[in-house]
C-alpha cells in the first residue's frame, strides 16, 4: 500500500502513499499509522499522517532506519472497518467581526458572502489530519467554487477560534498563530484542551465535521 | 511546605522549564520541545547528582537573576555561560561545569550566554512542577508544560519541592565548541531546485537571522531557487528539516517546531549537529555539508558516546 520508503534524514521514515490526495489515500495513511499506534514499538518516537504521507521518527539510540523500514514493511494492517470515526458539530459565528476575509473571498471567487455560506455550511467535511499547532483539523474537500489561495501576506496573528479556507481545506485556529488562510468567522468550540491527555483534540483524523452557524449572542452565551 | 523557593528578579530573555521533552504527539500538533542542547542538559543534570533527564532552567542570551530562600542548595550551571552568584553583597565570579552551594538570601546572576545561545541551570533536588504528557518542557506556543506553559516572569515565586542533601562538589572539564560546517542529509524534495540552488545550497555561505527561536532557525544568504513548486501538499516536518519558502531563504525547523508544513525539504540536520547548531547566535556564518544515511548513523553513534563519556567523568 505504501508506495515509497525513504528516509527523512537519519531519525525519521519517509511513508509516501501516492501523489493523489483524496480520502481513499488518507484512510490507507490512517489505517497504517493506527496499526503502527497499536503494535507499540520500542524505539519509535512519534507518527506524523498527513493527506498522503507518514513520518515515522524514532529514536537513533535504539534504531535505524534499516531495521524500522524492514519492521514497516512487515506490518501487520488493520482493516478499514475496524476505524472508529465520530461525527462532530462546529458552531461557527460570520459576525462581520470574525469574517475577516469574506469580502477579499467575493472578489476572488466571483460569488456572493451569501453563497459561500450557503455552500460552506452544507457541506460534510473529512479530517484528513490534524497538526501545524496543537489540535488544528485539516478540513476537506470544499467545492470547486470556494477553492481560493492563501492571503498573499500571511497575517502575523490569526485569532484563536478562527475558521478558514485555503484550496480545497477548511481549519480552524487553535490558537491564535501566524497563519495565512481566508478567514470567514469564528467558532467558541474547545477545538483543542490540554487538560485532557488522553483526547485533547475535539477532531481527529478520519471524522466527519460538520458546521453550523450561530449569532452573534448564541456566540456570546456559548456554553460547551 | 514550599520553604525553599527562588524569587525571580529578572526573568531573562526566553527562560522557561526543560526537561527531555514530550513523544508521541506528532500526530495531534505537538512537536517534542524538550531542552535544544540535549548534552549540556544532561551534564548540568549530572554535576547536580540528579538523574540525566530531569527538569532544568533553560536560559537563552541573558538569563535570570534569581534570589534563593531555603535550606543550603547544590547548582550547576552548563554551557558557555557568564554568571555571578552574590553571597551577601559580595559578588563571586561563576564557573561552569562546577557545582556551588546556594545559602538563605543569595543569589545567581546570570548575564549572558557569551557566542552561545542556550545555557542550563540545575538544582540538586526537585522543582515543584505541573507535568504533561509526562514532560514539565514549556511549549509557549500551545500553552503546554509546567507554568502554565508561559516563559518565565519577572518576580514570580519557584518553588522546590525536595532537596537531596550530602552531595561533593562535582566538576567537569569541558569547553563547547562552535561549528560552522553543518552536515546534513538530502532532503525529500531536493530535486525541486534548480541545479544552481542546489550548489548554492553546498557552496555558499549562509548566515544565522535574528528571526531564530526555540520553534526554528532563519538563515539569509543566497536565494534558492525552487524549479517545480513553491509549495508541497502539506506534511509532517521533523526536527532539523530545512524548508525553503517561496522567498529562497531556508528555515531550519528547531525543537518546539510547528508539526505540518507546505514548504519543500532541501535537506535535514544529521542528529549528530543538532546541539550544536541550535547554539548558533544570530549572525553566525554557516555552510552546509552533505552526508550519507550511513555516515549520519556512524556520527551520530561517536557523538553520543562522545556524551556518555563526559556524564560518566562527572
Amino acid at each position: 500500500m505504501i508506495k515509497n520508503i525513504s528516509n527523512l534524514g537519519d531519525a525519521a521514515l519517509y511513508c509516501d502513499f501516492g501523489a493523489e490526495v483524496n480520502k481513499e489515500v488518507n484512510n490507507k495513511v490512517i489505517r497504517y499509522f493506527k496499526s503502527i499506534q497499536k503494535e507499540n514499538i520500542d524505539g519509535i518516537n512519534n507518527l506524523t499522517p498527513s493527506y498522503n504521507k507518514l513520518i515515522i521518527s524514532f529514536d537513533l539510540r535504539k534504531k535505524n532506519f534499516q531495521t524500522i523500514k524492514k519492521l514497516i514493511e512487515n506490518l501487520n494492517v488493520i482493516n478499514d472497518d475496524k476505524l472508529k470515526n465520530n461525527k462532530i458539530k462546529i458552531p461557527v459565528c460570520c459576525d462581520e467581526k470574525f469574517s475577516l476575509d469574506i469580502e477579499r473571498l467575493e472578489e476572488k471567487l466571483k460569488i456572493s458572502r451569501d453563497k459561500i455560506y450557503e455552500k460552506f455550511f452544507n457541506k460534510e467535511f473529512f479530517c484528513y489530519m490534524t497538526g501545524f499547532i496543537a489540535g488544528m483539523p485539516f478540513l476537506g474537500d470544499l467545492e470547486t467554487e470556494l477553492r481560493a489561495k492563501r492571503l498573499e501576506t500571511p497575517r502575523v496573528k490569526v485569532p484563536k477560534g478562527s475558521v478558514g479556507l485555503t484550496e480545497q481545506f477548511a481549519n480552524v485556529y487553535t490558537f491564535e498563530s501566524p497563519g495565512g488562510w481566508n478567514i470567514i468567522g469564528n467558532t467558541p468550540s474547545v477545538i483543542f484542551d490540554s487538560s485532557k491527555e488522553n483526547n485533547p483534540n475535539l477532531i481527529n483524523p478520519g471524522d466527519t465535521v460538520t458546521f453550523e452557524q450561530i449569532t452573534k449572542d448564541q456566540y456570546n452565551n456559548y456554553n460547551e | 511546605m514550599n520553604k525553599n523557593y527562588f524569587e525571580i528578579k529578572r526573568a531573562g530573555i526566553n527562560t522557561t522549564f526543560q526537561d527531555q521533552g514530550r513523544s508521541n504527539l506528532y500526530h495531534i500538533g505537538i512537536p517534542f520541545s524538550g531542552a535544544m542542547d540535549n548534552r549540556n542538559f544532561q551534564i548540568s543534570n549530572k554535576l547536580v547528582g540528579n538523574e540525566t533527564n530531569s527538569p532544568v532552567i533553560e536560559f537563552a542570551y541573558q538569563g535570570p537573576m534569581l534570589k534563593y530562600f531555603g535550606d543550603s542548595i547544590k547548582c550547576a550551571i552548563a554551557g558557555d555561560v557568564k554568571f555571578i552568584i552574590r553571597k551577601n553583597d559580595n559578588d563571586i565570579e561563576g564557573s561552569c561545569y562546577q557545582s556551588f552551594t546556594l545559602e538563605n538570601g543569595d543569589e545567581i546572576d546570570i548575564i549572558t550566554t557569551n557566542k552561545s545561545v542556550y545555557g542550563y541551570l540545575a538544582i540538586s533536588g526537585e522543582f515543584n512542577l505541573k507535568y504533561q504528557w509526562s514532560s514539565c518542557s514549556i511549549n509557549t506556543k500551545a500553552n503546554i508544560g509546567s507554568n502554565n506553559g508561559k516563559r518565565i516572569e519577572d518576580t514570580q515565586k519557584i518553588y522546590i519541592s525536595k532537596i537531596n542533601k550530602n552531595l561533593n562538589d562535582k566538576k567537569l572539564n569541558y569547553i563547547n565548541t562552535k561549528i560552522e560546517k553543518i552536515r546534513v542529509i538530502k532532503g525529500t524534495n531536493f530535486n525541486y531546485f534548480s541545479d544552481e540552488g542546489k550548489n548554492i545550497f553546498f557552496d555558499k555561505e549562509f548566515v544565522v537571522s535574528k528571526l531564530s527561536d526555540r520553534m526554528g532557525m532563519r538563515l539569509d544568504g543566497p536565494k534558492i531557487e525552487n524549479i517545480v513548486d513553491t509549495n508541497i501538499k502539506s506534511e509532517g516536518l521533523i526536527k532539523g528539516v530545512i524548508q525553503v519558502p517561496a522567498d529562497g531563504n531556508p528555515i531550519i525547523m528547531l525543537s518546539d517546531h510547528g508539526t505540518i508544513g507546505g514548504y519543500p525539504k532541501i535537506g535535514v540536520v544529521i542528529s549528530a549537529d543538532y546541539d550544536k547548531l541550535v547554539q548558533l547566535t544570530p549572525g553566525s556564518k554557516i555552510k552546509f555539508q552533505e552526508v550519507e544515511l550511513s555516515s549520519a548513523e556512524t556520527l551520530f553513534k561517536l557523538y553520543d558516546l562522545e556524551t556518555q563519556n563526559l556524564i560518566s567523568q562527572i
